[in-house]
C-alpha cells in the first residue's frame, strides 16, 4: 500500500467514524460537521491555491452567497433543501464566473488584493440590504428541510448524526469529483500552470481561460460548503462572506499544507478544534488565532502534509 | 439642496483623505517589498490609542506628532523581526502573516484598552463650525485636511528630492540593481515600511478625533484603501492618492441618494475601473504582475 492510497483510507475510515469519537474526545456532533464542512471548504480554495498557484484572498463571498441562497430560498420560497442549495450554489456560481472575467489577468499578490476587496461587496450588501438578508443580525426563522429523495424521506432536521453523514456524502462526492478534475488533463494543465506559467503558455495553454476556469470551480465547490454551513447552522450572517473568514480558509490550507490533497481537511480538523477551544476558555480568542497565523507562517509553512508527506497527488 | 450636495462632497473629502493616508502607506510598502500589509487598519488603530494614552501628558499636539512616531517604531520592530524573513518568498506568506498581525493587534487593543469606544478629545477651539450656514466646516476637518495635505507633500517631496526617496523610486522598479550599486536594501525596505506605518498612525489620530476611538476603526477604512489603490493605479503613487479622494467623494455623493450603497458604490467603480481601464486611472503599463 502506498503512502497516497494509506493516507486517502485513513482519512475516510476516520470521517465515516467521527462522529463516535468526536464525543470521546470531548467534543459534539456539530463540531464534527463542521469539520467537514470548513474541510471541504478549504479543499475547494486549495483547488486554486494549491494546484492552480493563484491565491484568492475572497473565497469567503462565494461560501456566504452559497449559504445566504440556500438560506433564503427556503426562508421565502419555501425550498426542500437539496433545491435550495441548487439556488445558492448557482448564485454564487454565477458570482465567480463574472468577477472573475474580470481579475483572471492579475496575478500573485495583486490578485489576491482584487479578491478581497471584491468580496466585501457581498458583504456590504448582505449586510445593508435588511429587509432580505436581515442586515447584521443574520438570516434566522428558517431551518434545513428532512430530505425527500422520493423513495424515502429522510429526517436531518432533528438528527443530528443523519445531518453529518447526508454533510459527509456530499462532501464525498465533491472530493471524489475534485480528485478527478485534478487528475485530468485540465487539472494537470492548472498543475503546470502553477509550476511555470511563461512555459505553459509557449505550450499554447490559454492561461487566463484556463485560470478562470479554476476559479469558478473552486468557487463551486466552495458554495457548497457555504450552502452546508447554513443548513448546519439554520442561520447565515454577513461576518460568513467578511474577509476574515476567506483568511481563516487560507489559514487552513496552509496549515493542513496546500500541495497535498487532503491537507487542508486536516487543516481544517486543527483550525476548527482550536477555535472551538480557545473561544470557549477565553475572551481573547482572536488574538491566539493570529498568533496561530504568525507561527505557522514562520515555523510551519509548508502545513502539516507538507512535512510529514511530499504530496500524495501533487 | 446644493448645501446637501457640499456637505456630503466634504464629508466624502475627508473620508477620502482617511482612505488616500491609508492606501499611500500601503502602496509604499507592497511597490517597494510586495507584501500587502494587512495589519494596515491596526496600526492605525494603535496610532490612536497611543494619541489616546499620551494626550493627558502631552496635550494634544505633542500626542498628535509623538504618536505616529511610537507607531512607526513598533512597524519597525515587527518589520525587522516577522515580516523581513518573508521578503522574496511567496507573497501568500506576508499576506497571511499580517493577518494574523490584524487579528492580534485587534484583540491587543481591545485587551488594554476595553472593546467599548472611548471619547477622543481635540482642541475645542478646533471642533466649533466656523459659519451657521456651512455647519460642516468645523476647524477640526479644514485641520485635517491641512494635515493629510501637508503629511502627502512632504512624502512627495521626500520621494522626489531626498536621496532616500530617490532610491526607494528606484528600489520599486528594480531592487537588485539599486542592491548591486551598493544600497542597503534591507535598511531601506525598513525604512519605507516605517514611513508606511507612520502614515497610518497619523492616520489613526486625525481619524480618531472625527469618528472617535474604538478597536475597530481600522476595519472600516482598510478595504477602501485596497480600492484605492486599485482604482488609482498599481505602482502610483499620485493614482492612490487620487484614487482615495474621488471613491471617497464617490460614497459621499452616493450617501444622499442611495444610503444603502455607500460602501458597495466604490466596489462597483472599482469593477467598472478593472473593466476598461485594467491597469486603473493612473497606472503604468506592465505593472499588473
Amino acid at each position: 500500500m502506498t503512502r497516497g492510497r494509506f493516507l486517502d483510507v485513513f482519512v475516510i475510515v476516520a470521517l465515516a467514524s467521527m462522529p463516535y469519537w468526536m464525543t470521546a474526545i470531548g467534543g459534539y456532533t456539530a463540531l464534527a460537521t463542521q469539520v467537514v464542512v470548513m474541510g471541504l471548504a478549504a479543499m475547494s480554495l486549495n483547488f486554486l491555491l494549491g494546484f492552480t498557484g493563484v491565491l484568492s484572498f475572497g473565497h469567503a463571498a462565494y461560501f456566504g452567497l452559497g449559504g445566504y441562497g440556500t438560506a433564503m430560498a427556503i426562508k421565502y420560497w419555501n425550498f426542500g433543501t437539496l433545491p435550495a442549495m441548487v439556488v445558492g450554489l448557482a448564485t454564487a456560481t454565477l458570482a465567480a464566473i463574472v468577477i472573475g472575467g474580470l481579475i483572471v489577468r492579475r496575478r500573485g499578490v495583486y490578485f489576491a488584493m482584487v479578491t478581497i476587496a471584491f468580496g466585501q461587496v457581498f458583504y456590504f450588501i448582505a449586510y445593508r440590504w435588511n429587509e432580505v438578508t436581515g442586515g447584521d443580525d443574520g438570516l434566522s426563522g428558517w431551518s434545513r428541510q428532512s430530505l425527500d429523495l422520493g423513495f424515502a424521506n429522510i429526517d436531518i432536521v432533528k438528527d443530528e448524526k443523519a445531518f453529518y453523514y447526508f454533510v459527509l456524502v456530499v462532501f464525498a462526492v465533491c472530493a471524489a469529483a475534485m480528485a478527478r478534475l485534478i487528475a485530468s488533463p485540465l487539472g494537470r494543465s492548472l498543475v503546470a500552470i502553477r509550476e511555470n506559467e511563461r512555459r505553459a503558455r509557449f505550450l499554447g495553454l490559454n492561461i487566463e481561460r484556463r485560470i478562470w476556469l479554476s476559479f469558478v470551480i473552486s468557487c463551486f465547490f466552495v458554495s457548497i460548503a457555504g450552502a452546508l454551513f447554513a443548513l448546519l447552522n439554520n442561520f447565515i450572517d454577513p461576518r460568513a462572506l467578511r474577509f476574515d473568514q476567506s483568511g481563516n480558509f487560507v489559514i487552513m490550507a496552509v496549515m493542513g499544507g496546500m500541495r497535498s490533497f487532503w491537507g487542508p481537511l486536516f487543516g481544517a480538523a486543527i483550525f476548527v478544534a482550536l477555535s472551538d477551544f480557545v473561544s470557549s476558555r477565553t475572551e481573547n480568542w482572536m488574538f491566539f488565532i493570529g498568533l496561530v497565523f504568525v507561527l505557522v507562517v514562520r515555523f510551519f509553512p509548508r502545513g502539516l502534509l507538507g512535512v510529514i508527506t511530499r504530496g500524495a497527488r501533487a | 439642496m446644493s448645501q446637501l450636495i457640499l456637505f456630503n462632497v466634504f464629508n466624502g473629502l475627508i473620508v477620502g483623505a482617511f482612505y488616500a493616508l491609508m492606501a499611500l502607506g500601503l502602496s509604499l510598502i507592497l511597490n517597494l517589498s510586495g507584501v500587502i500589509n494587512f495589519a494596515h487598519g491596526g496600526f492605525l488603530a494603535l496610532g490612536a490609542y497611543f494619541a489616546y494614552a499620551l494626550i493627558p501628558f502631552l496635550g494634544f499636539w505633542g500626542a498628535l506628532i509623538v504618536a505616529p512616531i511610537l507607531t512607526a517604531l513598533l512597524g519597525l520592530v515587527i518589520e525587522r523581526f516577522l515580516i523581513r524573513p518573508l521578503y522574496g518568498g511567496d507573497p501568500l506568506y506576508g499576506l497571511l502573516l499580517t493577518f494574523g498581525l490584524a487579528y492580534m493587534i485587534e484583540d491587543g487593543t481591545k485587551y488594554i484598552w476595553g472593546a467599548q469606544s472611548l471619547p477622543f478629545q481635540a482642541p475645542v477651539w478646533l471642533m466649533s463650525p466656523l459659519s451657521s450656514d456651512y455647519f460642516f466646516l468645523t476647524g477640526y476637518r479644514l485641520f485635517m485636511i491641512a494635515i493629510v495635505a501637508l503629511a502627502v507633500s512632504g512624502l512627495f517631496a521626500v520621494l522626489a528630492f531626498t536621496r532616500l526617496g530617490i532610491r526607494i523610486r528606484a528600489g520599486t522598479r528594480d531592487l537588485e540593481t539599486v542592491s548591486t550599486l551598493g544600497v542597503n536594501t534591507r535598511l531601506l525596505r525598513s525604512v519605507n515600511f516605517g514611513f508606511g506605518i507612520y502614515l497610518a498612525g497619523l492616520a489613526g489620530v486625525l481619524a480618531a478625533g472625527q469618528l472617535g476611538l474604538s478597536p475597530t476603526i481600522g476595519d472600516n477604512l482598510i478595504m477602501p484603501s485596497f480600492v484605492a489603490i486599485i482604482v488609482g493605479g498599481l505602482g502610483s503613487l499620485v493614482g492612490t492618492l487620487f484614487g482615495g479622494l474621488l471613491i471617497g467623494v464617490a460614497s459621499g455623493l452616493t450617501s444622499i441618494y442611495w444610503p444603502s450603497a455607500t460602501e458597495a458604490v466604490i466596489y462597483v467603480m472599482m469593477g467598472l475601473v478593472l473593466l476598461v481601464r485594467p491597469r486603473g486611472l493612473l497606472g503604468e503599463e506592465g505593472r499588473l504582475h
